[in-house]
């Protein structure tokens, strides 16, 4: 029950103890060249060649002629040829679906850091039955399928003609992302010492300003877990925008996709380019952030 | 407003939580609370009162009680569709949890042994679980394409050229490729939450029970898999929930009609079907039948999972 996400296991990547706690001359004997040694990392490699071969052959395929896959369906992409992507971006408006993706993603991911960063430091400086609900009806979310409550929000939304509209899109993401933001950054304000704030208001500062100029700086791995964990499951969803958006032009990326696979069949070289381009920004973002990503993801784990 | 904060902040020692009053602390959960009440709780709430009413397109009509649940389990293609799509929902769950807990679990067990390439292995593991499931979900079927795809070029070509064949194209085979793909996309999860897990375990009781004469068997029982309990549990949990939920990958592998007829149906895709392509002028009421019945029970069972891994917690320790 208590949070596994806190200032200090955030730092360290999980699985890894954290350096201070690793005895320095233990008496380790050096590992030894043993058949189980061996099967062991054999086993690793294995798996890390079946897990990551199909990311490998959708780049190296983007990078080959639809003729050449025919042929040799095993063939490598030399020398390139970049064609598959021009056709993707510019013919299948690869352009608009990806600068639209880009467009929700972040503004969703920002408005729905920017509200739960409110709440969860009520949550965390408060004490009373009301908001201690409000925290388990947020918290409910991380469990409950809303997805199912589609219909209704169709008929919300068409109502306020923000169908096939992206701020209707951003607004949707932007509270389905409260659940989980609440969840980390409430966890993280609690552990703050009270004293901050009663060190602020003796120096005259107000609730706001306490937050604002306190709390915030003080939160920030657990505000950069929060906004790149949620730039995934935003960037990725497809259900949202296959049923609100009808018009080809707000379209997001995985829309587009399914858009694009009618169209272009047959057409292998530039359907691997697509697929390639939906997936560079998260594989570039994994990279650049693999703390936060890994923290994100073993945050819930104390649920 | 901070003049009452002010005044209202005497010292309160052992009341360390408090430093809003209601009112502050209101203002501040405010645009979280609007957000969520109108996008999300307010759609849910009515999207279950939706089951209970016939409608005519998108006119609500009459209060109809139970009626809309009734044509699920009495009307084809309803009393079909729904059995159909939700052993295929099982299958998936089983099909994850199996792989997630035996190579899971067997690679983060190896991974927290191993010291050189370990962010490597990790990064290789999770990076299909982050990548898009509908784009996952292409990409197989391209590679698993009867003619061209790579899938069955890699069987011909290590001569076990019989058993190619098009995966997606027979019904035989077409679910388990479902399966397949999604444990396959998923085990990066397992593999972190696992292994943060085993490096929560402090080394001394390891070494204070081998020297001690445990078995590694006995350690492993006795020590490992409590320890592993609650991880286990929320992959359980998460699982459960995202294979009730599957939609991406079904659809990306065999259309919204679950083809080759409906063998890759799940009840997810089947609500879709019935609320937005079939065309059906209650189309409304028996999708919010489906949705509710679904809702309920993910929720049930989640909430049944968790309460079964807390006592084996207790009964373990």
């Amino acid at each position: 029950m208590t949070a596994t996400i806190s200032p200090s296991t955030a730092d360290a990547a999980p699985g890894e103890r954290p350096p201070a706690r690793r005895r320095p001359a233990a008496p380790r004997r050096r590992q030894k060249v043993t058949a189980g040694g061996v099967a062991s990392s054999t086993f690793l490699w294995l798996y890390a060649a079946i897990s990551i071969a199909p990311l490998l052959l959708m780049l190296s395929n983007s990078l080959r002629t639809t003729q050449d896959m025919a042929k040799h369906p095993l063939g490598l992409p030399l020398p390139p040829n970049f064609t598959s992507y021009q056709k993707a971006w510019i013919t299948a408006s690869f352009d608009t679906y990806f600068f639209n993706s880009i467009f929700v993603t972040v503004a969703s991911v920002l408005l729905s850091t920017a509200v739960s960063l409110l709440a969860a430091y009520a949550f965390a400086r408060t004490k009373s039955k009301l908001f201690a609900t409000l925290e388990g009806l947020f918290l409910s979310g991380l469990m409950l399928p809303v997805y199912l409550a589609i219909l209704p929000l169709f008929f919300m939304l068409d109502a306020a003609g923000l169908i096939s509209n992206l701020g209707g899109l951003i607004l949707v993401y932007g509270a389905l992302g409260i659940p989980f933001s609440t969840f980390v950054l409430a966890s993280f304000f609690r552990q703050l010492p009270i004293e901050l704030d009663e060190a602020a208001r003796l120096d005259g500062a107000g609730p706001f300003m306490t937050f604002w100029r306190v709390h915030l700086p003080l939160v920030r791995p657990a505000i950069a877990t929060v906004i790149v964990f949620r730039f995934v499951p935003v960037w990725n969803d497809f259900f949202y925008p296959l049923i609100l958006i009808r018009d080809q032009s707000a379209y997001t990326l995985p829309v587009g996709i399914t858009r694009f696979f009618g169209e272009y069949q047959t057409d292998w070289a530039t359907l691997f380019a697509g697929l390639t381009l939906a997936t560079i920004p998260l594989v570039v973002l994994f990279l650049l952030a693999t703390k936060q990503i890994v923290s994100g993801l073993t945050a819930g784990m104390s649920k | 407003m901070s003049a009452t904060s002010m005044t209202t902040a005497p010292r309160r020692r052992g009341n360390t939580g408090i430093a809003l009053t209601r009112r502050t602390g209101m203002v501040f959960v405010l645009p979280a609370l609007i957000l969520f009440g109108v996008f999300i709780a307010y759609p849910l709430l009515t999207a279950l009162s939706y089951s209970f009413f016939g409608w005519t397109g998108i006119v609500r009509g009459d209060f109809v009680g139970l009626e809309n649940y009734l044509t699920l389990f009495t009307k084809l293609p309803y009393s079909e569709d729904i059995p159909n799509a939700f052993v295929h929902n099982v299958l998936l769950f089983v099909g994850a949890m199996l792989f997630q807990n035996t190579v899971g679990l067997g690679l983060a067990t190896l991974l927290h042994r191993v010291r050189r390439f370990k962010r490597f292995f990790q990064t290789m593991y999770t990076l299909p679980y982050l990548v898009s499931p509908l784009v996952i979900g292409y990409l197989w079927s391209l590679m698993l394409s009867p003619l061209f795809g790579p899938v069955n070029a890699v069987l011909r070509t290590i001569g076990l050229g019989e058993i190619a064949q098009p995966w997606l194209g027979n019904p035989q085979t077409a679910i388990w490729v479902v399966v397949f793909v999604t444990a396959w996309q998923w085990i990066g999860f397992p593999v972190l939450l696992y292994g943060a897990a085993l490096g929560g375990i402090p080394e001394e009781i390891e070494e204070a029970a081998s020297l001690d004469g445990a078995s590694s068997w006995q350690r492993f029982r006795s020590i490992t898999l409590p320890m592993l309990v609650p991880a286990i549990g929320t992959v359980s949990v998460l699982t459960f929930i995202g294979a009730m939920e599957a939609f991406p990958i079904p659809y990306a592998l065999g259309g919204s009609q679950g083809n080759p007829a409906g063998a890759t149906d799940v009840l997810s895709l089947l609500f879709y079907r019935t609320a937005f392509e079939s065309g059906s002028s209650n189309a409304i009421g028996t999708s919010s039948a489906i949705a509710t019945l679904l809702f309920l029970f993910i929720f049930g069972i989640s909430m049944l999972i968790t309460w079964l891994m807390r006592r084996a917690e207790r009964k373990l320790f």
